[in-house]
């Protein structure tokens, strides 16, 4: 019989947790979602000879007296395990001891059974600090285990040792009711305890101070962030071409193929039209989604994030935010969702708050398909001046205006909230890192994976139900048509194209019509503004969905048909107004339901998302209706 | 050897300094959980190329802190 042991790792941020928890669980882990959770929790699985343990891997904390909301949810969990006596598995940095054991003898003082693990020892040892173990286990009266998660050593002898009971040993022993000078008794304890247990040796010279010269360089700094985020898109948009054209091809063999074998059947155009057209929409976005994760990881990863932090956070004061709000907007650049939740490392409520309503207007990747989408439409792939990729250009252009509002939207939003709280930027500059692959590899599947299981849950359903909307309307009106195409008064293109038009999608579309019709939208293009509501890519679903439904062979992409697409006078119908109107839409437009169950989840009201959905559609509309009425 | 009291958003980098204490409780506390305390050596490495925040060098770490909670430390130059 298997018994089940449950593990609770916790220490510093940047002590190299996450690796660890890597290491331990492998691919076995899964990280609990956003919607209905409060609690951001990952957990993973591993065994070890006949035990199966559960690693919980709590957020970084430097002390039990949580100043920010992820770390309210650290202390809170480990309350729980402390009653339930469950391994904690405590992290140290061994390259900052002191400070790393101060989180150590806090939560050895809440009647916890802790197990320490030694890590960065080599980080230790450039400082000159060479750590005895077995005196720290002997003088802590708890175990102390060496290891080196950046290489997996250790790991199996980590293993065993969490398949032993740890002892249960209280630090202080007496409480004291001032916090802060039971820290300095804290302190002194360990200081002690150090003192017998670590010997100084000869510093190694740090490449940290050397890249530090000129990562926060007063000129190059700006112009090696500003590089690096240039070169990130850049190479977004040129990698990822390559799979997203096999995939697209991929999707396309697959469709005929099936379209040929399968009988004519409503289960069939279900399949073909619903399901499968859904889903290549979904999985053709993967690759950018990856190397933007790639990229993100590395740069978080090697701690060349924190810098960027600092080198920007009186900029950030100056519209309201923090420097810690550059990772939230960073990372809404991926997604806005966990973007929206990386805030809660922010302990200022306001900067917070500012944080998360002004997050969506930057450039998430479910914009992606949809720019790439319009921009492949309306701008030609020429090259100018050697280098840059017009398609490229105009991708960036989009990228720059999504800051500039957000900078914009962020100081008129600080004008008007209050707060009378302290901010705060005390930090960590932790010395910088070789990425660790593993950990970005992690990344990359873990990011890929809650795109393609959650918000692919979403895009498939919509696509079911834009297919059944498109397929299906009053039944008087499609018989009329059905007998007017059997007595051959109408050819069967016209047949269908009238199909779609008369359908309850093509209802919708008419109905939104007068609406966006001075955005220069038409009616399709106001079917697809319904239902990518729930997300900005269903956008190109939809537009996937509506013209193979129109089209009975499925052949030609989607990019193609648009193109080809005329009204009623044989003009093109996306024009360069109307698409640069679209992109302007989907720029600013709060087309997002998932951030909207984030924003109220995080902010815990319905006024913040409210007045996030008006404000972001309300610049939307105005934007796209002044570049359209101007270009047209 | 003269020892000149001031605060730490005054101190120029390069020079080095003692932490003699804390006159607000968020910075103290927030300082303190850091591994900063009372009689540490302290020095300032970097400022922020728009003049804030500072990195400070404390027993070996790097820590960056705004010179608005600079403002509430304490210290003595030393020679």
């Amino acid at each position: 019989m298997n018994k089940l042991k449950k593990i609770v790792l916790i220490g510093n941020p940047n002590s190299g947790k996450t690796s660890l928890f890597n290491s331990l669980t492998g691919l076995n882990q899964s990280v609990g979602n956003y919607p209905g959770v409060t609690v951001d929790k990952k957990s993973g699985k591993f065994t070890h000879v006949n035990t199966s343990f559960e690693v919980i891997d709590l957020p970084g904390l430097y002390s039990i007296k949580p100043k920010s909301e992820d770390e309210k949810v650290a202390v809170q969990f480990l309350q729980e395990s402390s009653a339930q006596s469950d391994t904690v598995l405590y992290v140290v940095d061994a390259s900052n001891l002191k400070r790393s054991l101060l989180l150590c003898t806090q939560i050895m003082d809440k009647k916890c059974r802790v197990l320490v693990g030694l890590n960065m020892l080599d980080v230790a040892e450039d400082n000159g600090i060479i750590v005895d173990e077995d005196k720290l286990s002997e003088q802590f009266g708890i175990s102390f285990v060496r290891l080196n998660s950046r290489a997996s050593e250790g790991i199996e002898h980590l293993k065993k040792q969490l398949s032993q009971d740890q002892k249960e040993k209280e630090f202080l022993g007496f409480s004291n009711p001032n916090y802060t000078s039971s820290i300095l008794k804290r302190y002194e304890k360990i200081d002690s305890i150090l003192s017998a247990s670590t010997i100084k040796t000869a510093k190694k010279g740090t490449l940290t101070k050397v890249i530090d010269k000129y990562a926060m360089h007063p000129i190059l700094g700006y112009f090696i962030f500003l590089s690096i985020l240039i070169l990130m898109f850049q190479s977004i948009f040129s990698w990822s071409s390559y799979p997203t054209e096999w995939i697209e091809t991929g999707f396309g063999a697959l469709t005929h193929l099936l379209s040929n074998t399968l009988p004519n059947h409503f289960l069939t155009n279900l399949l073909l039209d619903g399901v499968l057209a859904g889903l290549a929409g979904i999985v053709v976005f993967v690759p950018q989604i990856a190397f933007l994760f790639f990229f993100i990881a590395i740069l978080e990863d090697s701690g060349y994030m924190t810098r960027v932090s600092f080198i920007l956070d009186k900029l950030m004061r100056q519209i309201g935010l923090n420097g810690r709000s550059v990772i939230p907007l960073m990372g809404g650049i991926a997604c806005a969702i966990p973007a929206i939740m990386s805030a809660r490392t922010i302990s200022n409520k306001k900067e917070r708050l500012l944080t998360i309503l002004v997050t969506p207007l930057m450039t998430c990747s479910a914009r992606i398909p949809v720019y790439i989408l319009i921009i492949s439409i309306i701008i030609p792939s020429e090259t100018i001046g050697g280098v840059f990729n017009l398609q490229g250009l105009a991708m960036t252009g989009l990228y720059f205006i999504g800051i500039i509002v957000t900078i914009l939207a962020s100081l008129v939003f600080n004008k008007f909230i209050e707060t009378d709280e302290h901010s705060s930027f005390i930090m960590d500059m932790p010395v910088y890192r070789m990425p660790r692959w593993k950990n970005i590899g992690f990344t990359i599947l873990e990011k890929v994976k809650v795109f393609l299981v959650d918000a692919g849950k979403i895009i498939v359903a919509i696509s079911i139900i834009l297919w059944g909307l498109s397929s299906y309307g009053p039944i008087e009106k499609f018989n009329e048509l059905k007998v007017r195409f059997e007595q051959g008064e109408i050819e069967s293109s016209q047949y269908s194209s009238l199909k779609l038009e008369n359908s309850y999608a093509g209802m919708m579309g008419k109905t939104l019509e007068p609406i966006i019709e001075p955005l220069g939208f038409n009616w399709k293009m106001g079917i697809a503004l319904v239902t990518s509501f729930a997300a900005r890519e269903v956008f190109v679903g939809t537009m996937a969905t509506i013209y193979s439904v129109e089209d009975e062979e499925n052949t030609t992409s989607i990019r193609e048909k648009m193109m080809r697409e005329t009204n009623a006078n044989g003009e093109k119908v996306y024009t360069f107004a109307v698409g640069f109107s679209l992109l302007l839409f989907y720029a600013f437009a709060m087309q997002c339901m998932s951030t909207i169950a984030v924003v109220y989840r995080e902010t815990k009201s319905w006024k913040w998302p409210a007045i996030q959905l008006v404000y972001m559609t309300g610049i939307a509309y105005l934007f796209s209706f002044i570049a359209f009425q101007l270009l047209r | 050897m003269n020892s000149a009291a001031l605060t730490l958003d005054l101190l120029q980098k390069g020079t080095k300094a003692s932490l003699q204490g804390f006159e607000d409780e968020v910075v103290e506390e927030k300082m303190l959980e850091m591994g900063c305390l009372p009689g540490s050596i302290l020095e300032v490495e970097r400022i922020a190329p728009l003049g804030d925040p500072i990195i400070i060098n404390v027993s070996g770490s790097n820590l960056a802190l705004r010179k608005d909670e600079a403002r509430h430390i304490r210290i003595t130059v030393i020679h």
